[in-house]
């Protein structure tokens, strides 16, 4: 082989390439399978396939604790996402637009969060919560959420803001706009395709994230947390049907923040 | 740019702040204060006594668990960067633009699925009737007792971390300046000397990030030491889990996770100063 350096460097080519295909499959092989699995008879789910059937469907759509589980889920959610994207478009803004004593510590503070492993987020909101007497209900998942999501939509309104000329907003207010008025004719529309961005991605986390929920969340359970519940009890392919659902509406948050962001392009 | 703060700065810059202020700064300070408190009669009592601290710090079980977590959640850096390196580097270097685009998008995905739907999806893989040993059974092979143990759990820290990991390592690769490469090669330096001796060296803060991120990803982990590993040796955060769903031993939790904080902290300190070790800037 090593008489032919081109030969040689095709093989080590097909290899890397080889070698992506086969990481993406490791990836994707559990997504894959509880797809596939879903819709699959068989109480112990293995290979060969047994019948095509909808009864773990069936079964979690007739077990009222998922439907309220659901329910949590959704409207927290929602909520997370309306209010973690505002207070991230304001530390975005805040950081486009200031400069001030402090600001590496405001900055820690609203990019910090996610890094923090999720047990200990969740002990120490169930202990401070249970304190204040905000725990085990669904305001405690809320506030939670809110605190680790907001980093996430301060990243992607920040980086459309850097897409922003600087001067566009001093010129709003040399042609006699009030700040209030330039933020409202200028950054806001500019950053829309951002704001809606980093709202379905917010509610994305909110919709997947168990461990916190699961130390606060008492008796008002969400569905992610429910699935933790399902796979400490007896084991059910009825994850697999929930985990499909859940796969679908996240994809569906996901590509259309994908669709809004990159309108950018056609600008 | 710097005035006074005005109202209409601080509508948009004080939400945040007193947000993280109130709900993630002060619950990790309020677990400082916990982890000195008392527990009588399963109420719990504020105080100022270390008895959690000596009593925590004393039992072998907790050392085991943090010698295990630790073990752990190193091999699982280490596996994932290697395994994810000549992943990053072939999306980074042989893929079209267009190509790149799409492998990011799909590294992205399985952040929106959900880490437990996978884990459960990989125990139907790896059980003792499951695909894995059910293929190698038609080749004459095994079965395998391949779920509930350090395999299994590892399996579950690579699906947690490998698409960031190959994402950040991604992102350190493709902005390496290519001529540095064309260089190593004018000057007759060989494939996988250029890789170890020019990528990896200019690459080193995002691979060292990323390292970073997989060790405190698995470290905080309680899900696949569990239900992939089996929950034996148990990890840090199986008995953070333990101690607070079962009775009210919260200030003996909070002992461990303090002392998990204070050991990330140490590592990424030591994994920060090694990546921009010798880059003076």
């Amino acid at each position: 082989m090593s008489a032919n350096p081109a030969n040689r460097s095709r093989l080590v080519d097909l290899g890397l390439r080889a070698y992506v295909v086969l990481a993406f499959a490791f990836v994707f092989a559990p997504i894959a399978a509880s797809f596939v699995f879903s819709f699959n008879s068989d109480r112990f789910p293995s290979i060969p396939l047994g019948q095509m059937s909808l009864q773990w469907y069936q079964a979690v759509a007739s077990d009222p604790l998922v439907w309220e589980g659901l329910r949590n889920t959704l409207g927290i959610g929602v909520i997370v996402g309306l209010v973690s994207t505002a207070l991230g478009f304001g530390a975005a803004y805040t950081d486009f637009r200031f400069k001030f004593f402090g600001k590496q510590v405001y900055m820690a503070l609203a990019l910090l969060p996610p890094t923090i492993p999720v047990v200990i987020m969740g002990l120490a909101m169930l202990a401070y919560l249970s304190r204040i007497d905000l725990s085990g209900n669904a305001l405690s998942v809320i506030i939670a959420h809110v605190v680790i999501c907001a980093p996430f939509a301060m990243a992607i309104v920040r980086l459309r803001l850097s897409q922003m000329d600087a001067d566009l907003e001093a010129a709003a207010w040399n042609l006699g706009a009030s700040e209030w008025k330039a933020m409202a004719h200028v950054i806001v529309p500019f950053t829309l395709p951002a704001i809606l961005g980093a709202l379905f991605i917010t509610m994305a986390v909110s919709f997947d994230e168990f461990a916190i929920a699961w130390f606060v969340s008492g008796l008002n359970e969400t569905l992610p947390v429910k699935v933790l519940g399902f796979l400490q009890g007896q084991v059910s392919p009825r994850i697999n049907a929930i985990g499909t659902f859940v796969f679908v509406l996240s994809m569906g948050l996901v590509i259309g923040a994908q669709v809004l962001l990159s309108q950018k392009s056609k600008e | 740019m710097r005035r006074m703060p005005s109202l209409y700065g601080l509508t948009f810059s004080l939400p945040l702040l007193a947000w993280q202020l109130l709900f993630f700064v002060f619950p990790l300070v309020f677990l400082v204060a916990l982890s000195f408190w008392t527990v009588k009669n399963f109420t719990m009592q504020p105080g100022f006594d270390p008895v959690n601290w000596v009593t925590m710090f004393a039992r072998p079980v907790f050392w085991q668990a943090y010698g295990t977590t630790l073990a752990l959640a190193t091999m699982a850096a280490l596996v994932t960067s290697a395994l994810a390196l000549p992943c990053a580097y072939a999306v980074a270097f042989k893929l079209s633009p267009k190509g790149q685009r799409w492998a990011i998008f799909l590294m992205v995905i399985p952040f929106f699925t959900s880490y437990l739907v996978r884990v459960y999806s990989w125990q139907i893989f790896l059980s003792d009737a499951g695909i894995i040993n059910v293929l190698l059974g038609r080749l004459g092979l095994g079965p395998f007792h391949l779920l509930n143990t350090v395999f299994a759990t590892l399996v579950g820290y690579l699906t947690l971390c490998l698409p960031l990991v190959v994402l950040l390592q991604l992102f350190s690769l493709i902005f390496i300046d290519r001529t540095l490469i064309e260089a190593a090669h004018n000057l007759r330096c060989g494939r996988l000397r250029t890789v170890f001796e020019v990528v990896i060296p200019a690459g080193r803060v995002g691979l060292v990030i990323a390292a970073l991120f997989a060790f405190i990803l698995s470290f905080g982990d309680f899900v696949s030491p569990i239900y992939l590993g089996g929950g034996d040796p148990t990890t840090l955060s199986i008995l953070i889990t333990d101690t607070t769903k079962s009775g009210q031993q919260w200030p003996r939790a909070a002992v461990i996770a303090l002392t998990m904080i204070a050991t990330l902290m140490v590592v990424a300190f030591a994994a920060i100063r090694f990546a921009y070790k010798g880059r003076a800037k």
